[in-house]
């Protein structure tokens, strides 16, 4: 049994590290086409992250949020529910979290602060529950209606960063940089490393990622959720109240997100400031899928996923290759992970290649 | 203001009305195509932005914006060659796959125009072309007969798309696939190279109609451009019920709201920005609210056809 348990573990991470390994081979011959020497361009992609303390801590700063959005990325599609709203639900999330903190000035930071991140996460949950509801009352297709919400929050994100909630010294300069005023600085998230950017929203999105798999695993709600994602219908017949369970999932996804967006706030830039998301929202996809949907994988995933994106800002400087080719990359990985999922749920097509690449090991059976 | 004034006015709102429904019916014309065959292709933005980019940089380089829409047509058939290799043979989850798709064709867009081009830079693109005698009809005339030649062919596939759908042996082969693949099977209709003809032949159009955006219509190409039109192309197809028609019906209502938007801007009527920005999104999701729920689908859209096993 114990072993058994090992060896799927060992399987399935041969799978996603050989789908990996394909999207960065294919990501190979776009940086040819892109003139530029892929050995060279992917060692600084891979060991800048790596080698400093700076690099170090630069990951995990960008592994928070992705953290964050995968999370919520997990539990709607471990709902039977694809999320493609991330985007939209950081902006709300952001925006919320910084318009409460700016209202709150001389209030402690012990009240203060979860007052902000609620206030994120409420804003993110109802952002992403108007897709759920969309969903559950009208049948609307949500992968469709979240795309339609991304694009409305980030007007609405503008609008307000550019109106009632710009930063009145950008008014008073005449400056008019689309931004909040800075936070009050009592409600600035700890630095975790004195000199780096790397605050304690890390160790907020951890230990959620450990809320989440308690949640999913261990309790009833967390095992509805599961169950309509994985049959609707028997669902039903179980007496669940599956359009109940669709928004309750879009929902906590969407706090989630909301929450990514609150922490970029108060750990990060202490301020909502314009393109805070930097495609957050579709990475964490990448980070959930590569975590197996699991919340405990999506750990690594996101760390992984959080160097690549830094690595390609390394990249852009060191070798002059933009960083835009890490969203190709970041496609190809989606790509070649969906597409290994063959190999899981069709063992047959495992053996097969098992034999073609050690024909000496397990079926001794000669083509002939 | 005066009659003469406001109808110049409504002329142009009209003649931009059809001019903006353009990428919109290519690229929903050619998903109900995919989503007919029982395929649900979420990479249109993405096939969209390729389009869009190498219809413009190859009308710059070459000079020769037929090169260009050529061009888009290519990188759309590659594009649903490799959308049918995941979603077709490997049998992915095509919700998600798609999103692959859409991330590599924007992330691919992005990395090319930053390297090749660099900054914006105007192409002279596709021009009007006139009907004659047509084209001196009054209001008729300048609203849908001095358009460029995407946007004739664009409404000339909608009668056509219908034919085949509905008249041709091929379009009962694709509707036999989408609706009960098994069956399909039995009769000895190949259901994987059908949809693989579907997903190439959609995608060719979601290249071309990036290419009317850019060859067509802007003369130019900016990141991500596309602004979420491939996804309302998506959403068209639901509204449209899966015919031509109805997607014709969508998206002329569709570009039509857009333009009137843009022409609120113009005139500079007092509205934020922003808000006016958002119009097309919001419309989509209420035309998908209000639709949805009496709506047919193809009964296997989305599900991978899997053989079942032999003995």
């Amino acid at each position: 049994m114990q072993w058994k348990k090992h060896k799927t573990w060992l399987i399935q991470t041969g799978i996603l590290a050989g789908a990996l390994a394909g999207a960065l081979l294919v990501g190979a011959l776009f940086l040819v086409l892109a003139k530029s020497d892929p050995l060279t361009a992917y060692g600084v992609l891979f060991s800048g992250p790596f080698s400093s303390q700076f690099g170090f801590t630069e990951t995990l700063v960008r592994a928070t949020p992705l953290l964050l959005v995968g999370l919520g990325i997990i539990i709607s599609f471990r709902s039977g529910i694809i999320n493609i709203g991330g985007e939209g639900q950081i902006l709300m999330g952001a925006v919320a979290a910084a318009a409460v903190a700016l209202a709150l000035p001389g209030v402690p930071a012990l009240i203060a602060l979860p007052l902000v991140f609620l206030s994120g996460a409420l804003a993110g949950a109802f952002w992403g529950g108007i897709a759920g509801w969309l969903k559950a009352r009208l049948q609307v297709n949500e992968i469709l209606s979240t795309v339609m919400l991304n694009q409305i929050a980030a007007q609405i994100y503008l609008f307000l960063i550019r109106g009632f909630l710009i930063d009145p010294q950008e008014v008073a300069y005449g400056t008019g940089v689309p931004q909040t005023a800075l936070l009050p600085d009592g409600l600035w998230l700890e630095r975790l490393i004195p000199g780096s950017r790397l605050h304690t929203g890390f160790l907020l999105a951890v230990a959620l990622a450990v809320v989440v798999y308690i949640f999913l695993w261990k309790t009833p709600i967390g095992f509805r959720l599961r169950a309509v994602g994985a049959g609707p219908e028997a669902s039903r017949y179980a007496g669940i109240s599956v359009s109940l369970y669709t928004v309750l999932a879009m929902a906590l996804a969407g706090g989630m997100a909301g929450m990514a967006g609150a922490v970029e706030v108060a750990g990060l830039h202490h301020r909502a400031l314009e393109d805070i998301s930097a495609g957050y929202g579709f990475s964490g996809i990448v980070a959930a899928l590569f975590g197996r949907l699991h919340p405990i994988g999506a750990i690594p995933a996101s760390i992984l996923m959080g160097a690549l994106i830094l690595g390609a800002d390394m990249m852009q400087r060191a070798v002059n290759v933009p960083a835009a080719i890490v969203i190709a990359i970041q496609g190809l990985i989606i790509l070649f992970v969906v597409s290994s999922d063959i190999l899981l749920r069709k063992p047959e097509y495992l053996n097969r290649l098992k034999k073609r690449f050690f024909p000496m090991k397990g079926g001794a059976q000669s083509n002939g | 203001m005066d009659d003469v004034a406001s109808q110049s006015i409504m002329i142009g709102i009209l003649a931009a009305g059809i001019r903006l429904a353009t990428p919109f019916l290519l690229a929903a014309l050619g998903e109900m195509f995919v989503q007919r065959s029982g395929v649900y292709n979420l990479g249109v933005e993405g096939v969209m932005l390729m389009g869009a980019f190498l219809g413009f940089f190859v009308t710059l380089t070459a000079g020769n914006p037929y090169m260009g829409l050529l061009t888009s047509l290519a990188i759309g058939a590659v594009m649903g060659l490799l959308m049918g290799l995941v979603s077709v043979t490997l049998k992915a989850e095509q919700g998600i796959s798609g999103i692959g798709l859409y991330m590599l064709g924007w992330g691919l867009s992005g990395l090319f125009y930053r390297l090749y081009v660099g900054g914006i830079t105007g192409i002279e693109g596709l021009q009007p072309q006139p009907i004659p005698l047509l084209e001196k009809i009054p209001v008729l005339g300048p609203v849908l007969f001095q358009h460029n030649i995407i946007v004739y062919l664009a409404f000339l596939l909608v009668p056509l798309a219908w034919v085949v759908l509905f008249k041709t042996s091929w379009g009962l082969k694709v509707r036999a696939v989408g609706t009960t693949p098994e069956a399909a099977d039995t009769l000895g209709v190949s259901v994987d190279k059908v949809r693989y003809q579907c997903l190439i032949l959609g995608s060719m159009l979601a290249g071309l109609a990036g290419a009317a955006l850019t060859v067509g219509n802007t003369h130019m190409f900016a990141d991500n451009i596309t602004a979420g039109r491939g996804f309302i192309a998506i959403a068209l197809v639901y509204f449209g019920r899966w015919n031509p028609w109805g997607i014709l019906a969508g998206s002329l209502l569709f570009s039509m709201a857009d333009s009137f938007q843009l022409f609120v801007q113009v005139l500079g009527i007092q509205f934020p920005y922003e808000l006016a920005v958002i119009m097309p999104y919001v419309v989509t999701i209420i035309a998908l609210a209000v639709t949805f729920g009496r709506v047919w689908a193809p009964a296997a859209l989305g599900r991978p056809y899997e053989r079942g096993s032999r003995g």
